[in-house]
């Protein structure tokens, strides 16, 4: 083997590398809260007693999750403005994110809000508590309880997933990554930094997600 | 710039064959690899289990983008020009060995720890209590998710398209830049996923019913 490592021609771009860290942080940021309010909003019309509603939100979410988000953003990116709704990279990237989460943390929190047993509610009314108290105490915190593990799972896949946002030429890591190839033409070496980042952001927050549960969930 | 024709949207479906192919190569070279993972990780050694946790963390940890760049890159560092095609199969087969591995350690686990020292005061060596005893147990509780991977596997195929392996999405690019309708050739790209994942995931919720049933 006669090839020469040169990892040092990639690392000297570390101010591009570490924007691109930040872009990519932001845009998991950014789809983390959309996707968790297209979420709540579909779990809640899952477990409504509207049937009309139960229907789309079910479509909703067959049609996401059986389809790969890159061919998703390619519909939002390439096929949106052919009926007239341009959208840049990275509205597109946000826009098919949140659209692509909302669909996973629908189904999570579904489950979460069906496994509380109605007569658990039934037993704080019992006990005197008011509606409200009944819904914080006894429906959303055994809930948020029951989900976060793998809500924080679906976090990291999407902190992982917002490489594929590189294919329809949104800057963040992996973009960056790219461009760095393209001027330095050292794939090996761009590609095995770019997703050792990835490896360090989602382990971090893996260890973040934990301690906060911890504190959470568990002192009290 | 050309009509889309109809045999333009037969080729393009067409292309579902490979999308198929790679996932069934990923997914045979994959649980092959993955059983490994999974033995390593719940035979009482603890170097094996370090080791498969090490892999699932750096293979759970990283974009499969990441993974496949650095498989199709990384035989190229060693003189070695490897097609697209062998690159996928490849990654993506390193890839399901993780979470194949992590799926059957789930069920492994679900099996009552009874099991284990029933079969070892029979005079079962650690092995032989995973195959005759253990495996059989976990094997119909691991069947639903593994599906669930599988539809998993079907879409991040669609990645493979950055490397220029010629599959469904790949095949969609290629009658888009011909014609330039984005619209018609992506939604139809798309519903070919639909049908692919829709029937395995019908599938892993029917056999997560009846399974439950027989338990």
């Amino acid at each position: 083997m006669d090839y020469t490592f040169r990892f040092r021609d990639v690392l000297r771009e570390q101010d591009l590398l570490l924007e691109g860290a930040l872009v990519t942080l932001q845009l998991s940021g950014v789809s983390i809260v959309f996707g968790l309010l297209i979420g709540v909003l579909g779990a809640a019309m899952k477990t409504g007693h509207y049937a009309p509603l139960r229907r789309i939100a079910g479509v909703y979410v067959e049609i996401i999750r059986n389809t790969p988000l890159l061919v998703q953003l390619f519909v939002v990116f390439f096929g949106l403005p052919s009926i007239g709704i341009k959208l840049g990279p990275m509205q597109a990237a946000m826009i098919t994110l949140s659209i692509n989460l909302g669909a996973y943390t629908t189904e999570i929190i579904r489950a979460g809000v069906e496994a509380i047993p109605r007569s658990q509610i039934e037993a704080g009314m019992s006990l005197g508590l008011s509606g409200g108290e009944v819904f914080r105490y006894v429906i959303l915190f055994p809930a948020l309880k029951k989900i976060y593990p793998a809500l924080a799972s679906q976090f990291i896949l999407l902190l992982i997933a917002t490489s594929i946002v590189s294919q329809i030429a949104a800057e963040e890591l992996f973009h960056i990554g790219a461009y760095i190839d393209s001027r330095t033409f050292r794939s090996f070496e761009v590609y095995t930094v770019i997703t050792a980042m990835y490896l360090v952001m989602a382990l971090f927050f893996r260890g973040a997600f934990a301690a906060i549960y911890h504190f959470v969930f568990v002192r009290r | 710039m050309r009509e889309l024709t109809t045999s333009d949207m037969f080729w393009l479906l067409f292309a579902a064959r490979w999308t198929i192919a790679l996932t069934v190569v990923s997914i045979l070279g994959g649980s092959l690899l993955g059983a490994i993972i999974m033995v390593l990780r719940v035979i009482p050694f603890p170097p094996a289990k370090a080791v498969a946790i090490l892999y699932i963390n750096l293979i759970q940890g990283t974009p499969a983008l990441g993974q496949l760049f650095i498989v199709f890159f990384g035989f190229g560092v060693f003189g070695y020009d490897v097609s697209p095609w062998f690159a996928a199969t490849l990654a993506f087969s390193l890839y399901s060995a993780a979470f194949l591995g992590e799926i059957w350690r789930g069920g492994v686990h679900a099996v009552p720890h009874a099991q284990w020292e029933a079969s070892a005061s029979l005079g079962l060596s650690t092995l032989q209590q995973l195959r005759y005893v253990i495996i059989p147990q976990a094997f119909r509780l691991s069947i639903p998710p593994t599906i669930g991977f599988w539809v998993h596997l079907v879409k991040n195929t669609s990645l493979a398209s950055v490397i220029g392996f010629i599959e469904l999405t790949r095949a969609g690019q290629i009658i888009n830049a011909a014609t330039f309708r984005p619209m018609t050739v992506y939604l139809t790209v798309a519903a070919a996923y639909f049908v692919i994942c829709f029937v395995l995931t019908q599938l892993s919720a029917r056999l997560e019913g009846s399974l439950r049933v027989a338990r």
